[in-house]
């Protein structure tokens, strides 16, 4: 079972976040940049497939040369390689674009099972396994907290609300992880170790055939036009319990007319 | 006039229109007449028509197959680009569930044009708003190329009525076999509740860590009942067990905007806020002065929750 797993870095979901004045982008250079964090269920996932089935895990990863550290981080889990694309002209890339590079380097690769993150934390598009499914022509099975292989078919569980819809499709198919499915490991000592001799191919746009007038900002799908920061909410009022608290917030409600 | 397209999502319990596409429908009048259209199973038009005229469909077009119900997202995504081809519309608006994005991803890529997800406001010339970075940044941003597709995010936009004709088109439905993939084999509810849902609701009630344990969250469902909320919780929560996590709010979960959000026992950190920024009145509840949320709330109580809410649920019972 050869499974490839995508890998996104973003800027610290923890830290503040902006976007670059220069050229409107989401400022990477300047970030505190970690591994997707809801990637990592989905590299564990793709663990304990591999170890149930047999087969590879390989990351793929689509982005800047700092990108290597999120890239290590997997192979330190346990994945097996990785494929690194890295080209400057993918700068400023819309979700579309940066969909066609990484099914044009899918089709360089052997899959029967795709998995991403359900969800990456700086765009929060939540669209890349629809539009790779799209593109790739192979079935989607998104928002998983339960997957299952038997034989040729993989069934998800797809997270609704107050329940989930069970889902089924014949490999090869791709898949999305909620942080419900698993509980990812932690690198060992060891891993850490080994994951500095896995193979990382890099690959650039020329390497997958793709013009690179047809990636980057200026041929992106949409533009941001400008971008402010949100006005600073105004000092609130903030009473201290003395037996009177559930009074006071019952009272400031009703002066809202919330009540 | 040009025409606009709505994708309608119904709830599956009465097959009546959800109100983030009331919404939508209310955005999507900016930029031209509006169509709905309504892709499911047979019948499922029947109880939405008359609703959707109401709030200013000048025409209904109507795809119902089995098939449609039958398999994940793909199909609605064929039926949206078969009518798009059709009626060469200034735009689509589609509400900002899960399965909302996935359409306007899949609609993107068949027609070749640019989507935004996510978006709180639309204006007459195309522009999008989007609250990005955890309610940091505020970015207006426009679809370059093609039909712009927009997901609109729920409570952005007050639903208004403006009666239209509400013509009935019928679609005729033929699936490719790539959009008959993905089988949905079955629909499981864990939890039913006459609650109002998460994303829509006016008032939501979150508990995060501070509450303690799962049993103790009904301290949060009785303060919710009492004012007709929705029940939130924090990843943390949600974590130790205490709530489902389709309940969680935030980055990992739910983006909420409610008139009004209560947190209570939750901290504050960036990522909880992410899910919850924009909503128009905040207060919190928490025992310790220095927890960030009272940075955001309106009203904030120190104190600890298990005082102070179960005396406010009361009180607000006893005004009713
Ligand atoms: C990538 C990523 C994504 C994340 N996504 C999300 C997300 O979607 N949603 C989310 O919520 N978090 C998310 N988090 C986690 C987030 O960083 C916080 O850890 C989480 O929000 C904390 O939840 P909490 O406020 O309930 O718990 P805590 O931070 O532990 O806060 C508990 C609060 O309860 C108060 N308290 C305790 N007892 C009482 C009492 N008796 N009365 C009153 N107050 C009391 C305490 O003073 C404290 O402020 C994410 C983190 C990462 C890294
Ligand atoms: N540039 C990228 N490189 C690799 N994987 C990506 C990239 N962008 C998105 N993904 C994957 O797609 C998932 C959903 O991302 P998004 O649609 O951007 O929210 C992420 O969790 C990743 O697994």
């Amino acid at each position: 079972m050869n499974i490839v797993v995508l890998v996104k870095q973003v800027p610290d979901s923890g830290t503040q976040r902006s976007l670059d004045p220069s050229d409107n982008t989401v400022a990477r250079a300047t970030a505190d940049n970690v591994i997707n964090e809801i990637d990592e269920y989905a590299i564990e996932e793709a663990l304990q497939v591999r170890d149930r089935e047999g087969g590879e895990v390989t990351i793929l990863t689509v982005g800047p040369g700092s990108a290597t550290d999120a890239i290590r981080k997997a192979l330190s889990m346990g994945a097996d390689k990785a494929v690194h694309v890295q080209d400057d002209a993918i700068h400023g890339s819309c979700a579309i674009q940066t969909s066609a590079v990484l099914a044009a380097a899918l089709q360089q690769m052997e899959y029967d099972l795709v998995l991403t993150g359900a969800t990456s934390t700086d765009g929060q598009v939540a669209v890349m396994p629809a539009l790779l499914s799209e593109r790739l022509g192979i079935p989607q099975l998104s928002g998983a907290q339960k997957l299952t292989v038997e034989g040729s078919t993989v069934k998800v569980e797809r997270q609704t609300d107050g329940g989930f819809w069970a889902l089924e499709a014949p490999l090869p198919a791709i898949v999305s992880t909620w942080d419900t499915i698993n509980e990812p490991r932690y690198p060992s000592f060891k891993g850490i170790m080994a994951a500095k001799k896995k193979p990382v191919e890099t690959k650039s746009l020329a390497d997958l055939g793709i013009d690179p007038s047809t990636v980057g900002l200026a041929t992106a799908t949409s533009a941001v036009v400008d971008f402010t920061g949100r006005p600073p909410k105004g000092e609130g009022v903030k009473v201290t319990d003395e037996g009177n608290g559930a009074q006071e917030l019952v009272g400031y409600l009703a002066s809202q007319k919330l009540v | 006039m040009a025409e606009v397209l709505v994708l309608v999502e119904l709830n599956p319990a009465d097959g009546t229109v959800r109100k983030g596409t009331l919404e939508a429908l209310t955005a999507a009048r900016a930029l031209g007449e509006v169509s709905a259209v309504v892709a499911g199973g047979p019948g499922v038009a029947a109880g939405a028509r008359e609703q959707l005229a109401e709030y200013g469909a000048a025409k209904v077009y109507v795809a119902e197959s089995p098939e449609i119900d039958e398999y994940l997202v793909a199909p609605k995504a064929e039926v949206l680009a078969q009518l798009v081809q059709q009626a060469s519309p200034a735009a689509v608006v589609i509400p900002s569930s899960p399965e909302g994005r996935e359409v306007a991803g899949r609609l993107a890529l068949k027609t070749g044009s640019g989507f935004l997800t996510d978006v709180t406001e639309i204006a007459a010339d195309g522009t999008a708003t989007q609250v990005v970075f955890a309610g940091a940044q505020i970015v207006h941003s426009k679809v370059t190329v093609g039909t712009p597709i927009y997901t609109l995010r729920g409570n952005s936009v007050t639903p208004e009525p403006a009666p239209a004709a509400g013509e009935e088109v019928p679609v005729q439905v033929s699936l490719s076999d790539q959009a008959k993939q993905t089988r949905v084999v079955d629909k499981v509810v864990e939890m039913k509740s006459n609650r109002p849902e998460l994303t829509e609701a006016s008032i939501v009630v979150s508990g995060g860590r501070g509450v303690a344990s799962a049993e103790n969250f009904s301290i949060i469902e009785g303060l919710a009942d009492s004012l007709g909320a929705a029940v939130g919780a924090s990843r943390a929560a949600v974590d130790s067990g205490f709530y489902p996590h389709s309940f969680q709010v935030g980055q990992t979960g739910k983006t909420v905007s409610p008139q009004l959000y209560i947190a209570v026992g939750i901290s504050g950190a960036i990522q909880h806020r992410a899910g919850m920024q924009t909503s128009k009145t905040i207060v919190a509840v928490n025992k310790d002065p220095e927890a960030p949320i009272f940075e955001l709330a309106d009203f904030g109580v120190v104190g600890d929750l298990f005082q102070v809410v179960p005396a406010a649920t009361e009180q607000i019972a006893a005004r009713k």
